[in-house]
């Protein structure tokens, strides 16, 4: 599937490396239809052929392994260099990472989707792997021996027979001259000797993080560089009708004022519009804005009331819509049920609250701009700019720093364009900093969703029937303004992949409007499809007189690949992985949901009277994750997690440490997405505006402990920063019935009373 | 013109009073380490120390700082050696890292004070600081095990 060349008789990497270095490029064909799903960025297709990975070696020993994916927390900046580091059986200490810049010659750098090392695993290991060999041969012509009497080991090659030792350093420029290996003749190292992979391995940047001189997108300056912060529609798709900045030019510090123009619909990932105050510090343009005086046309979405909303959505839910999956009949299912049961489900818009809210600085100079941005898709960036200023994209130069986040927000660079216009007009390069405020109201939201679920059960209380119907706003807004219905992303998390094996099925999707920009968020559709289907199931287990995890075993039913095509879902997506390579295999979430039950000693202790477990799993960006969350509730109705426990398949695991701690961190945002997660709107204006009114999981509402147990595998490796988040929101709410009796349809549970 | 210390050296500030010290530190003297999260007190991205207590750097005004000593992370520790950024790394805490700095000068606040925390006081200590990313349980393991390993070297100085 890869191919590589070797590019070190050419200035690649604009000066990383020396002359002499061996340099290699891999270029891989994507194979992730993530790119397909493009369309919505407003990108060129991508199913050309792109070097992804590059990996260098200087005389002096030095490994530079290029990472062009960014860092927001997963630990990606150091597990891919770790892959390519094992196969070249590099010294780890002689290892310096570098972060690439914003470049399709890359291949896919789009930072989401928990794709990176589903798709850029082959391609490291063949990176180092190439290496490897083309220096075992450079030492094996110096020594005038056949090259399978040397072996690789530890940044050093040795001749087996006679002891002799060749550096790696040493050998970097004769294997420069050397040609690649085909990719069908490249020898990867056998399992039993990773050095790296599946060890646990500390991030790169961890030292710099706890001294503080980690370079997050806030950290960056330039020379003679001013500060801007804008002042933006309260209504999305609203417009400036007329500013006056007198005061605001007052301020001390403050520079001057500038517009910036408003999207044209759909909202892409322009800029939102507004005007902006620049001055000399951060804190003269928040204060010169706060002086501005701004009249706008609000538009069409200043009627928008999310009180109003919800009754649409629940309403829509209640009617047929558009057949997403159909197995059998779920009419005559209900017709001929001994019971049937329906319930109401709601998830609010959220948002993603990165810690380091946006930020960008930009620097426009003679048509080409340069930014500095904390971005999960520099080559959005790119493009972004690009068309805002109407340059080329090779004209913009996007560095990537560390991210403070990321979350999905940074994959949506409208805040970079901002910096870049108001970099030409102002002829200085401009720090945009997003205030909290700023970053809670102009959100790009998960979306708010409506569902219905109804099923039916025999006489033995085995479900027969299950229609789920969801009703959201879809991400497809971002770039249809008419949008109406969801697509195949979004019913593929969790609507149209639902694994129970009933013989009626049903799944729809009902038509929505969205009024506030829509985007992509940590683990996606999933949040309100997972979190409906599995407390619906948990409902059903009720409703029968069973255990919940034993009834969820036999909803999902025996160890099986479960056949889409014939069962009318007719592209499902699977995370853009081929079907075979990544088939959803029903035995895997049996595994992880039996060993949940074994390490969480479910069923040992009676629940009830504050008390109770809870449990779910789901299979999400190819990965199988089964939680089970602990809670107590106490007199006042006040929720602690003591303990929760996730058991995860994720196939192959590159860095288990940095697995464990995703899975984590997932169960706190679960836990705050669950608790308090909502924003709303009235009068077309979002409400919330910082942590006060957006509270987001704080340590005293966290899970004290959470374990993860990590099933060994050496399946392909699945998605590791997402599919934490879905299984856990329901177990929670299982979880908080099992305690009261009180059954959770809409979040956060902050709304419900619960004594 | 405000006069203070911050990190052991004098420093003279003559903008606006009302300019939050995080600004100062960032804008003007570079020391990025202390972070902007929500500009309100909410997160503790900003947390230094002012006479050795933690505030918020995003809303203490410069006015409140005349004849102060202030410690930034830059200051905490001459290379990270600070008993809690040792702890630190050695529980893998962060993931994005941007709140840490800020969580730990809040922790190094509460052990100045608190030399054995029991979860509770861990959890009033720490509960204005917030981690997106969620890394709270390893905080929690990473401050008891520096106030364990202080205690046998007889304290944090």
């Amino acid at each position: 599937m890869s191919n590589i060349e070797n590019v070190s008789r050419r200035n690649f990497l604009g000066g990383v490396f020396s002359t002499g270095a061996l340099v290699l490029a891999a270029r891989i064909l994507p194979e992730n239809a993530w790119a397909d799903t493009n369309e919505y960025h407003g990108k060129a297709a991508s199913a050309a052929l792109r070097p992804s990975i590059y990996l260098g070696l200087e005389p002096d020993g030095t490994v530079f392994i290029v990472t062009h994916r960014s860092e927001m927390g997963t630990g990606i900046r150091t597990t891919l260099p770790m892959v390519a580091a094992d196969e070249l059986e590099a010294d780890w200490s002689r290892v310096k990472i570098e972060q690439a810049i914003g470049d399709k010659n890359y291949g896919d750098q789009n930072t989401d989707g928990s794709k990176s090392i589903r798709g850029f695993f082959t391609a490291f290991r063949e990176a180092g792997a190439s290496a490897r060999m083309m220096l075992v041969q450079a030492a094996a012509m110096q020594w005038n021996v056949p090259a399978s009497e040397c072996k690789a080991h530890m940044h050093e090659v040795t001749h087996m027979p006679s002891g002799r030792k060749l550096g790696y350093g040493a050998l970097a420029q004769a294997a420069g001259k050397l040609p690649v290996p085909k990719p069908e003749a490249v020898q990867f190292k056998p399992k039993s000797e990773w050095r790296y992979i599946g060890k646990e391995q500390q991030i790169a940047d961890l030292a710099d993080i706890c001294s503080g001189k980690a370079v997050f997108g806030m950290d960056v300056k330039r020379p003679g560089m001013l500060y801007a912060s804008v002042e933006r529609p309260p209504v999305m798709g609203g417009k400036v009708q007329s500013f006056d900045d007198k005061e605001a030019l007052k301020v001390r510090g403050v520079k001057q004022t500038a517009s910036i123009q408003p999207f044209k619909p759909p909202y892409t990932f322009q800029p939102l519009g507004g005007v902006a105050v620049i001055a000399d510090s951060t804190w003269a343009a928040f204060q010169g804005r706060k002086k501005l005086k701004v009249e706008w046309n609000n538009g069409p979405n200043a009627s928008h009331d999310s009180d109003l909303y919800k009754k649409e959505l629940l309403e829509t839910a209640r009617k047929p819509g558009k057949v997403v999956r159909n197995v059998g009949d779920v009419d005559s299912a209900f017709a001929k049920g001994a019971k049937t049961i329906d319930a109401e489900y709601y998830v609010p818009l959220l948002a993603h609250a990165t810690m380091e809210p946006p930020v960008a600085l930009a620097e426009y100079r003679d048509g080409k701009v340069e930014a500095w941005v904390p971005t999960q898709n520099p080559q959005a960036v790119q493009e972004t700019v690009a068309t805002a200023l109407g340059i080329k994209p090779e004209d913009v130069t996007c560095h990537v720093t560390l991210l403070g986040g990321g979350f999905g927000r940074k994959s949506k660079p409208d805040y970079v364009a901002e910096a870049a216009l108001l970099s030409r007009q102002v002829g200085k390069p401009i720090k945009l900093v997003w205030t909290r405020e700023d970053d809670i109201r102009f959100d790009y939201y998960h979306a708010v969703a409506g569902m219905y679920h109804k099923a039916s059960l025999d006489d033995q209380g085995k479900t027969t029937g299950w229609l789920h119907r969801s009703v959201f706003p879809s991400i497809s807004s971002m770039n249809d303004a008419n949008s109406m219905y969801g697509f195949d992303v979004e019913y593929g998390m969790g609507l149209n992949d639902m694994p129970f094996d009933i013989p009626n099925h049903r799944a729809e999707n009902g038509p929505a409007k969205a009024h506030v920009r829509i985007g992509w968020l940590r683990s996606v559709a999933n949040i309100y499809h997972v979190f409906s289907g599995l407390s619906f199931a948990d409902e059903l287990a009720h409703a029968a007189g069973r255990d919940p995890l034993e009834y969820q075993l036999d909803l999902i039913g025996t160890g099986r690949v479960i056949d889409f095509k014939s069962q009318g879902v007719a592209n499902y997506w699977n995370y853009g992985e081929p079907y075979e390579k990544y088939p959803f295999d029903t035995a895997r979430l049996r595994k992880v949901l039996e060993i949940a039950g074994e390490k969480s000693g479910w069923g040992k202790r009676k629940s009830g009277n504050g008390w109770g477990l809870g449990v779910a799993a789901a299979r999400s960006f190819t990965s199988y994750v089964a939680t089970v969350v602990e809670v107590e509730v106490d007199k006042a109705g006040r929720i602690h997690i003591p303990h929760t426990w996730q058991v995860v398949d994720a196939g192959m695991v590159i860095n288990p440490e940095r697995a464990r701690s995703q899975f984590e961190g997932a169960a706190v945002m679960g836990a705050g997405i669950a608790l308090t997660g909502e924003i709303s709107v009235a009068d077309g204006r979002v409400k919330q505006s910082n942590f006060h009114d957006y509270p987001v999981a704080r340590m005293n509402q966290a899970p004290i402990q959470t374990d993860v147990h990590i099933v060994e595998s050496d399946a392909l490796p699945g998605g590791i920063g997402e599919p934490g988040v879905p299984p856990f929101v329901p177990a929670f709410a299982n979880a908080v019935f099992a305690a009261t009796g009180k059954r959770i349809r809409e979040l956060p549970f902050s709304k419900q009373k619960l004594v | 013109m405000i006069k203070l210390r911050i990190n052991g050296r004098e420093r003279s500030f003559d903008g606006d009073p009302e300019t939050p010290l995080l600004w100062y530190l960032r804008d003007e003297l570079d020391m990025t380490g202390t972070k902007f999260g929500c500009g309100a007190g909410h997160c503790g991205a900003s947390t230094v120390h002012r006479n050795g207590e933690a505030i918020r750097s995003c809303s203490t005004p410069m006015r409140d700082l005349a004849g102060k000593t202030v410690t930034t992370i830059e200051g905490l520790s001459p290379n990270n050696s600070h008993p809690l950024q040792i702890a630190w790394m050695h529980a893998n805490v962060p993931q994005c890292g941007y709140c840490q700095t800020g969580q730990i000068m809040q922790a190094a606040a509460l052990l100045k004070k608190n030399h054995n925390p029991s979860d509770k006081d861990i959890d009033d200590a720490m509960s204005g600081n917030i981690c997106r990313c969620g890394t709270y349980q390893r905080i929690r393991s990473a401050i008891k095990a520096a106030a364990k390993d202080t205690a046998k070297a007889g304290g944090i100085a």
